[in-house]
């Protein structure tokens, strides 16, 4: 559905989309996840035709971004990061603007958004200015459906967005997947990337990986253990002298140790801890989360 | 961690936008070299209750004393004993780093002596002494951040109000971010928080989890996570918060 071929895009000596290739399939809820500045945003402008690529090629629908842009715009719902609807306009003059400009009416395709619209359907006569940052964000979402896209773009929709609104907007997007519209969806947030089918893991303008979220956890090429301790920052200096070592990174109360493949038991790190004078610790084998599986990807690419 | 002195006193404060009440009846004690976490939704009242204990704003009623200083008739000495920074990043994009610098320790009135320490000081810690003279606007996200936070410290506040510090973030920046927060927090500077971010809730020694203007939890993640028997501090917000 949304097919990507070694897309290239510089600003100045920046480089913020290096051959990037990768391709979305029909009724995907597809994942881009990285941190600001990794090239999520001009990946999205280049395939909503708003912004021009300088290499390769890209299709939405059998459509190409550059040749048939027009199309492209007519197939796709886009929900940009910064709030872009008209302020000075009220709920349902925005809804209504966005339906007039596609040539439908708020009527006809009433079905798709009326799980979301209803929720702000009682503000419809607020300026939308004034709405709080949930509400912005279901009536952009809103404006974005009210044509019947095929493809929906949605550039971190959930940033600066509190965890239980997380939460009910990923349920909305797994209800509109289910309707059968395609959606590719941004996030910084990497507890997010297992609500999606497959996902791109995006860092300086390169993909790391390409793959459903199960796999990329199973993929994960070292061991990983839970330290649970009194003192971290004590006991994860210590293990910055472990042998073998690759990474300490805290989650939570939690150490996340990772170690070269089949280095170490959890007795011969537990060694090496009582020897520095730790005691009170407990070690065990454990998951990687795709944070885990990012913090080592981006290490690996630092040091090529 | 052991209570010491209050550094920050809230008592029944209030905070009405005409009929919309903000901040309904807030009451709670920040100790001296705490990292105090402020969580809660969007539109929860989180902001507005930062923006008043730092001068900005006034509230409806209620005490409250903030270093030692009174909101209503001390907003000035109380700016001068905080740093704040803001979830929108605070620093000027067309100014270089060494001019963000100079600016600020100019706004704080340090003396040049003491800023041209701080800021040797600072750029070494943070690795960008070859940097000094790029503009802010050239830079990652995640040194802008950082460089934000630095310089929301460098006249040695009492306190630094956090606002969203880490959003956007990218998870290697984040932990070194909390690596920072950690050493301002040794040099005796209560830290006041909020973040979004679940896992970064349980890096602090007490957190307040607010809902419609209230506080409705105020305790050490690990109380937390015991009353409401959660596994993690998400897990804890997704329990009161829902």
């Amino acid at each position: 559905m949304i097919e990507v071929n070694e897309i290239h895009k510089h600003y100045g000596d920046v480089i913020a989309l290096e051959k990037v290739s990768l391709s979305v399939n029909k009724g995907e809820l597809f994942g881009l996840i990285g941190p600001d500045g990794a090239g999520k945003t001009s990946l999205m402008r280049i395939l909503m035709s708003l912004l021009l690529p300088e290499g390769g090629a890209a299709s939405m629908s059998g459509y190409d971004v550059v040749k048939d842009y027009k199309q492209v715009r007519l197939i796709t719902g886009y929900m940009p990061g910064r709030f872009s609807l008209y302020p000075d306009l009220t709920v349902e003059e925005n809804l209504k603007f966005f339906a007039t400009v596609f040539g439908t009416t708020i009527q006809q395709n009433y079905h798709l958004i009326k799980d979301i619209y209803q929720q702000i359907e009682p503000f419809k006569d607020r300026r939308a200015g004034k709405l709080s940052g949930g509400m912005k964000q279901k009536l952009a979402l809103s404006c974005a459906l009210i044509h019947k896209p095929e493809i929906l773009i949605l550039d971190e929709p959930t940033t600066g967005v509190d965890a239980v609104s997380r939460k009910e907007f990923w349920e909305m997007l797994k209800r509109l997947k289910e309707m059968g519209i395609t959606i590719l969806v941004s996030t910084p947030y990497m507890d997010e990337a297992s609500k999606c089918d497959r996902i791109a893991l995006i860092q300086k303008g390169q993909l790391m990986s390409v793959e459903t979220p199960q796999a990329m956890i199973k993929s994960f090429p070292e061991d990983l253990w839970a330290v649970r301790t009194r003192k971290i920052y004590d006991t994860s200096k210590y293990l910055e002298l472990l042998p073998a070592l690759i990474s300490v990174n805290s989650f939570g109360q939690v150490l996340h140790l990772v170690t070269k493949k089949g280095v170490h038991t959890s007795k011969s790190i537990g060694q090496f801890l009582s020897q520095k004078g730790e005691l009170d610790y407990s070690i065990e084998p454990s998951t990687a989360t795709i944070e885990d599986l990012f913090i080592l990807l981006m290490n690996h690419h630092k040091q090529n | 961690m052991i209570p010491s002195e209050p550094v920050i006193t809230v008592r029944n404060m209030v905070k009405k936008f005409g009929d919309f009440i903000a901040n309904d009846n807030l009451n709670f004690e920040v100790y001296k070299g705490e990292i105090f976490g402020f969580i809660g939704a969007n539109g929860a009242g989180k902001t507005t209750a930062i923006r008043i204990l730092c001068g900005l704003s006034s509230p409806t009623s209620g005490e409250m004393n903030v270093g030692g200083f009174d909101i209503y008739r001390q907003t000035e000495k109380i700016k001068q004993n905080i740093g704040y920074m803001s979830q929108k990043f605070s620093l000027y994009e067309d100014l270089t780093i060494n001019e963000n610098i100079r600016f600020y320790g100019g706004v704080y009135g340090m003396n040049i002596a003491e800023r041209k320490l701080r800021t040797t000081e600072m750029l070494e810690r943070l690795e960008l002494t070859a940097y000094a003279n790029r503009k802010i606007g050239d830079l990652p996200l995640g040194w802008k951040q950082k460089l934000a936070f630095s310089i929301a410290i460098l006249h040695n506040p009492k306190i630094v109000f956090l606002d969203e510090p880490t959003g956007g973030v990218d998870p290697i920046t984040r932990r070194q971010f909390w690596n920072l927060i950690y050493e301002a927090v040794e040099k005796g500077i209560t830290v006041f928080v909020t973040t979004h971010y679940m896992d970064e809730a349980e890096y602090c020694d007490r957190v307040s989890i607010m809902a419609e203007g209230k506080i409705v939890a105020l305790d050490t993640p690990e109380a937390l996570k015991k009353q409401y028997n959660a596994a993690n501090m998400d897990e804890v917000f997704l329990k009161i918060a829902r």
